[in-house]
């Protein structure tokens, strides 16, 4: 044992290193070119924006919200958007449900394009890296067109949006639509086809249906295990329940089962927003909404481009929320990327924490870890025995009531 | 001996190699740039980027062994300019040439990569130790195949001087079609030598910052990325005396023949980094071993079956 732990090599990439645009640390322990063990830290960039909200009115809020992530602004600002409708009691017009729509679905082409882009510059591939970006631009054109912005679009308020799209806009799209369609299709058959695309993907990373059910990643982490989880068909928001949407799974589980799905589901998306701007509905683009919330509270979820989004909300009648919880995906996505690592080759470290496009500032939160002081960490079987040990000392014997067996699904 | 002197230092030597060296990289990095749909850096780019270098503060980490982080990026650089000598770029004949110089123009380009695989020891971090040890690894993997490919067509030639093979393949120009497979196979280990994409593993920027060669700086560096142009136009030129020694004789034509060419191997290059992933080291050397060395050792069976013929 004391001999090979001689062997080992603690690799530290991270908080600061050229793979990594934003920061966290990685220890990587290595046996050879084999990752025997990976720690993970994340936490440098807590914003303690979900308290600044407390102190601010909705309306001022939304421009937080809009900022908690760079890349997928939009479904945020949707997720929080929709959450103080369905407090305050209002439905929003049709055509600013299509729009939202229209507008998720290119944040959600630009935040793959970008994506694919990266992953395969952590694979060495960079004129793939160069043609995704170049593509991505075209996308940002027409974002900046509809909305006035390239990443943070300021398109949604509370009871509809902002800004109307015309009919030259919309015809741009879709030209735009079908120029990508074609460089898509092609990306797909590199990933499918090229060898050495295929040698750094598959196989790397992998996370089994089960383990993706374990850890509870979202979004195409999941879908690429077969888990067919999209808010859009589970939980139809915006316009969705009256767009056909196809959620795109995959069975291999790995960086490859990734790729390909981000890939199917730009495809996806260019087809959802061929049929929007077909039946984009007449009439407002927003309703009046009050200053004033009624108390209450809600959870409001959306499919951002990384998977799953949960804001929640409580309302004490103020113009201030009482409280605002913000799940991004990445936050339910960092869990699995430990046991996706352990058992890897050092090369493969980069592209599978790419793989889950991990998002740095979204997820990070205050943690105050409390060693000194006596604090420890239970597990699940061991805090029940506490409890009920617990309760045992004040006369009341639970040790038999049953527990439902956890399902997941 | 001045002429001596002129031609080692300055044409066709070091100072022509440098020139052209940057030209390589330029030329390189601007066609790189056009595949991936970019602009591309200006003509001047690499000669500043080495002039800044030389302007640069020069760090020795506090750990590292002084004289050898120092020493390295100088034998890597003079051995390259030494095998430079013993390659044709004017017509059929290099500079100086004897029997048996392939063999110490293939030592002397090992040189470099066992300087860089040293500078890595010697820097004593921990990325600059697995790149290190990465470039050795890769070593094993590509150093066979490129050394039988490149020592079959002597069997040909029957000689084993450089010199003496381009003058017999461009008496004999047809005999080159029997070398196609070890010139395929050549091109792809030079790859894997150059550590360029798909074989850039020991310098992967994503993974080791920029492998064995991470604490280098200033003038140290710039003379270790010298040293590595440099190496690619030795390579390219080596390639091109063995596998297209086409000449006509005229002085002025072969040598605009001799860019041609290795210009066209540099093309080839450019075109596989461009065009592929980074391979992972253990899928370098299985695909090196189970698919470059048996080539190279059929293009062996096939010379010296070839050779049997030529006797009668």
């Amino acid at each position: 044992m004391s001999k090979k732990r001689r062997n080992r090599i603690e690799l530290p990439i991270g908080p600061q290193h050229p793979s990594l645009k934003e920061p966290a640390t990685f220890w990587i322990t290595l046996e050879g070119e084999k990752v025997v063990n990976a720690v993970i830290g994340v936490g440098y960039n807590h914003r303690g924006l979900e308290k600044a909200c407390e102190s601010r009115n909705y309306i001022q809020n939304l421009y937080l919200i809009e900022r908690v992530c760079g890349i997928c602004s939009h479904t945020h600002s949707t997720a929080f958007c929709q959450g103080i409708e369905e407090l305050a009691g209002i439905t929003i017009p049709r055509r600013a449900a299509y729009i939202r729509v229209i507008v998720a679905e290119l944040e959600r082409l630009h935040s793959h394009l970008l994506w694919l882009g990266v992953a395969a510059h952590e694979i060495g591939f960079d004129t793939m890296f160069m043609y995704t970006w170049r593509d991505r631009e075209k996308v940002l054109d027409i974002l900046a067109e509809v909305c006035g912005n390239r990443v943070n679009y300021g398109i949604n308020t509370i009871g509809g949006v902002r800004r109307d799209v015309d009919e030259e806009m919309l015809g741009n799209m879709s030209n735009v639509a079908d120029e990508l369609e074609n460089q898509i299709k092609y990306y797909l058959d590199l990933a499918l086809t090229e060898t050495t695309l295929s040698a750094r993907l598959a196989g790397v990373g992998k996370l089994s249906r089960e383990d993706a059910l374990r850890f509870g990643v979202v979004g195409p982490v999941a879908r690429s295990a077969g888990i067919a989880d999209d808010i859009r068909v589970k939980e139809p928001y915006a316009a969705y329940s009256e767009i056909p949407v196809n959620p795109v799974t995959d069975t291999n589980a790995d960086v490859l089962g990734r790729t390909v799905v981000r890939i199917k589901e730009m495809l996806e998306s260019l087809n959802i927003i061929r049929f929007c701007i077909k039946n984009l509905p007449d009439g407002d683009i927003a309703v009046k909404a009050p200053l004033r919330i009624p108390a209450g509270e809600v959870i409001s979820r959306t499919e951002a481009p990384r998977g799953e989004n949960i804001h929640y909300i409580r309302s004490n009648g103020t113009d201030m929320p009482d409280r605002v919880r913000v799940r991004a995906p990445s936050e339910a996505n960092w869990r699995g990327v430990k046991h996706m690592l352990e058992g890897g080759y050092l090369a493969d470290v980069p592209i599978t924490i790419a793989a889950i496009d991990p998002c740095y500032s979204c997820t990070d939160r205050a943690i105050v870890i409390d060693s000194g002081s006596g604090t420890e960490v239970m597990d699940w079987q061991r805090l029940r025995q506490y409890s009920i040990d617990w309760y045992k000392k004040q006369g009341i014997n639970v040790s038999d009531v049953k527990i439902p067996e956890r399902k997941y699904y | 001996m001045l002429l001596s002197l002129f031609k080692i230092l300055v044409f066709p030597g070091l100072i022509f190699l440098a020139v052209y060296a940057l030209l390589c990289e330029y030329i390189d990095r601007k066609v790189y740039a056009r595949l991936q749909n970019r602009m591309g850096p200006p003509w001047y780019q690499p000669l500043a980027d080495f002039l800044k270098l030389l302007g640069k503060e020069t760090i020795i980490p506090a750990d590292a062994n002084r004289s050898m982080f120092q020493i390295l990026p100088v034998i890597s650089l003079s051995s390259v300019a030494a095998a430079f000598i013993y390659v044709p770029v004017l017509g059929a004949s290099a500079v100086y040439s004897f029997e048996g110089d392939l063999i110490v123009v293939l030592y002397l380009l090992t040189i470099p990569t066992m300087c860089e695989f040293l500078g890595g020891w010697y820097s004593r971090s921990v990325y600059s130790t697995i790149g290190s040890v990465r470039t050795l690894t890769q070593m094993f993997a590509y150093e066979v195949p490129l050394f039988m490919a490149l020592l079959a067509p002597a069997l040909i030639a029957k000689t084993w001087s450089v010199t003496g093979m381009t003058s017999f393949y461009s008496e004999h120009p047809l005999y080159v079609l029997f070398n196609i497979p070890a010139f395929l196979t050549a091109l792809i280990a030079v790859q894997g030598k150059l550590e360029r994409a798909p074989f850039d593993s020991p310098e992967a920027e994503t993974e080791i910052v920029s492998g064995a060669l991470v604490e280098y700086s200033g003038k140290l560096l710039a003379l270790f990325r010298m040293s590595m142009d440099c190496e690619l136009v030795v390579m390219a030129s080596l390639i091109s005396a063995i596998f297209l020694p086409f000449m006509t004789g005229i002085v002025i034509l072969d040598f605009i023949l001799y860019f041609a060419k290795t210009l066209a191997v540099l093309l080839v290059l450019t075109l596989m980094r461009a065009a592929m992933a980074r391979l992972r080291v253990d899928q370098m050397v299985n695909f090196c071993w189970r698919l470059l060395t048996p080539a190279a050792i059929v293009q062996i069976i096939l010379d010296l079956v070839i050779r049997g013929w030529l006797v009668i």
